[in-house]
């Protein structure tokens, strides 16, 4: 990999022990990955404050500047971790304080999230503690390279916003951090951002739900290509592309979708393609949609739902006014709970609106930093759980080994209120 | 014996008996680092340990936390002895440094068809060359067999 006069002093010490391990990484990652060289970040999206067995271990044992050269550096050497060297910040990590008491998750895990969180604030790290940056003021601009990871993030930043990002990981993000470099490979270089493939639907795609389930179907039709999808595509919002989004890196691992008309870099079907031949379509009708259903409904039999879970990715506030809306004046049911999972500048911001007091009065509880997925923790005997998410439905079963029910939003607040699930795909 | 050839990304050598799926692998929700064990019930390795393994791929899929799991599995002692993978994506190549296991990636003849699982094969991350050593039951096994006490196939 070539490298500038810059990089070469950051890999030989001009900028310290951390810089060096962290150039050193990267070298390693660009060369695997047949990167030519690194380009200049001033964004980056990581993980250091998620605690977890092996983390816990290396912080006994040298302190967080122990973890962070382990895991976000892969380097064994005793270093000091300087102040992150661009703007930084900690994506979704563990539950925190708010859900103490509400699960078996580890009080020690609170814990030692609150010391982490500390210790990288110290180091200039942003602590938004959410899976969607973009929703609470880290918007890269079209054409800017930065370095995150959260799979749903990434397409959300490369498709909708037409930023530049491959799928980082803790290791990749930690050394960005300190060296403001990451390698030009990939979603990275202009030529590589065009669409491989048509995925065109033929039913409405005109609901939140719809939006997720078709991104399910895109995600298993196409892997890891970059689709273009057309068709009855009603007009998205936010909520829609994030839950479409994050549905086509939960079956597949889609990175950049184009979507004609909508994201910044398909103005047309031919500007998606680059003016290269356009694939003959892949189709999404009647059957593919029942089939997507029954697959994130197969892995239910029970229809008493412990457990309602509302916000994967993090909730917008239009989604968490909508819930409160539905809740107004009502009570769940004795033996369900409700979580809705929001950033915590819009959990201040429901405050301030009176739709957490909504929530709350109804039996609910609106938290933050986390969801049940990556913190392994729902609430105490939950058997059953229903979601409007596509990822959530898709993951938690496996992670907790529970039942899931994948419905509407109404759905999922009927059965937060009887208890039972009585969803059914819409004609 | 048979000889493959590829990149090796990740070097070292290591002589291990193979384990090939057809299926991508998930980090976050598809494993559990603590049992090295694949736990996505759609996966065709759906509760097959990997530890010690060398494990054969299409590649990596799902959560950008990819790396991050795999990396648990070397700190938990529970990672794969080395990594055999198609398709080059960040995730999956990030995940096999930090795992720090020998790993050779754009292998010919495609190594998804020609390896077997219970292969005992080399694998060289500096050279990038695979050797199968001894195959699989005398090398008539089916591409999908996972060995004693795997359970059922979709």
């Amino acid at each position: 990999m070539k490298l500038t006069d810059e990089e070469r002093g950051m890999r030989d010490g001009a900028e310290g022990e951390a810089v060096v391990a962290a150039m050193d990484l990267l070298i390693r990652y660009g060369e695997a990955l047949g990167a030519e060289r690194l380009v200049d970040t001033r964004n980056v999206a990581g993980t250091m404050t998620q605690p977890s067995p092996a983390k816990a271990k290396l912080v006994e044992e040298g302190g967080w500047a122990r973890a962070y050269a382990v895991i976000n550096l892969d380097c064994d050497r005793e270093i000091e971790i300087p102040r992150m060297k661009v703007p930084t910040c900690q994506l979704q990590h563990g539950l925190g304080q708010d859900a103490a008491g509400l699960t078996a998750y580890p009080a020690q895990s609170i814990e030692l999230q609150g010391s982490a969180e500390n210790y990288f604030s110290e180091r200039g790290v942003n602590i938004l503690a959410t899976c969607t940056p973009y929703q609470v003021g880290n918007l890269p601009v079209r054409g800017e390279h930065v370095a995150w990871m959260e799979s749903s993030a990434v397409v959300y930043a490369n498709s909708v916003l037409g930023a530049r990002t491959n799928c980082e990981g803790s290791a990749s993000t930690g050394a960005a951090s300190l060296t403001g470099k990451i390698p030009y490979w990939g979603n990275h270089v202009p030529e590589n951002r065009f669409a491989t493939h048509v995925v065109r639907a033929d039913v409405g795609i005109d609901t939140f739900q719809e939006w997720g389930m078709f991104g399910y179907f895109v995600g298993e039709s196409v892997e890891e290509a970059r689709p273009a999808v057309i068709g009855s595509l009603a007009q998205p919002d936010l909520a829609d592309l994030k839950h479409f989004g994050a549905a086509t890196a939960t079956s597949g691992g889609v990175e950049l979708f184009h979507m004609p008309g909508v994201t910044p870099e398909a103005p047309t079907l031919d500007a998606a393609f680059g003016g290269s031949a356009i694939p003959e379509p892949i189709t999404y009708g009647p059957r593919e949609r029942r089939w997507v259903y029954d697959m994130l409904n197969g892995q239910g039999t029970s229809t008493d739902v412990d457990f309602v879970l509302l916000g994967c990715p993090h909730a917008s506030l239009d989604q968490v006014a909508r819930i409160a809306q539905l809740l107004e004046g009502r009570r769940l049911h004795a033996d369900t709970e409700l979580w809705v999972m929001t950033p915590g500048a819009l959990r201040t911001m429901a405050d301030r609106n009176g739709y957490t007091r909504i929530i709350t009065e109804a039996g609910g509880h609106v938290l933050t930093d986390s969801c049940p997925a990556m913190s392994k923790a729902a609430p105490p005997g939950t058997r059953v759980f229903a979601t409007d998410s596509a990822k959530q439905a898709h993951y938690l079963p496996a992670i907790l080994g529970i039942e899931a029910w994948f419905g509407t939003l109404d759905e999922c607040i009927d059965a937060a209120v009887t208890g039972q699930w009585r969803g059914g795909l819409r004609a | 014996m048979t000889e493959l050839r590829g990149r090796g990304i990740v070097p070292g050598v290591v002589e291990g008996e193979a384990l090939v799926t057809h299926d991508a692998i998930s980090g976050f929700g598809g494993i559990d680092v603590a049992t090295g064990t694949v736990i996505e019930p759609r996966h065709e390795l759906f509760g097959v340990c990997f530890t010690g393994k060398v494990l054969v791929f299409p590649g990596a899929k799902g959560s950008s936390g990819w790396s991050g799991f795999f990396q648990s599995t070397r700190l938990m002692g529970t990672a794969p002895a080395a990594m055999v993978f198609r398709v080059i994506t960040t995730k999956a190549v990030l995940g096999a440094i930090v795992t720090r296991v020998p790993t050779v990636v754009e292998v010919t003849p495609n190594p998804l068809e020609t390896i077997k699982t219970g292969d005992f094969v080399r694998v060289d991350g500096t050279t990038g060359i695979i050797t199968i050593l001894t195959p699989a039951s005398g090398g008539g096994v089916s591409p999908n067999e996972k060995g004693p006490g795997a359970p059922h196939l979709d």
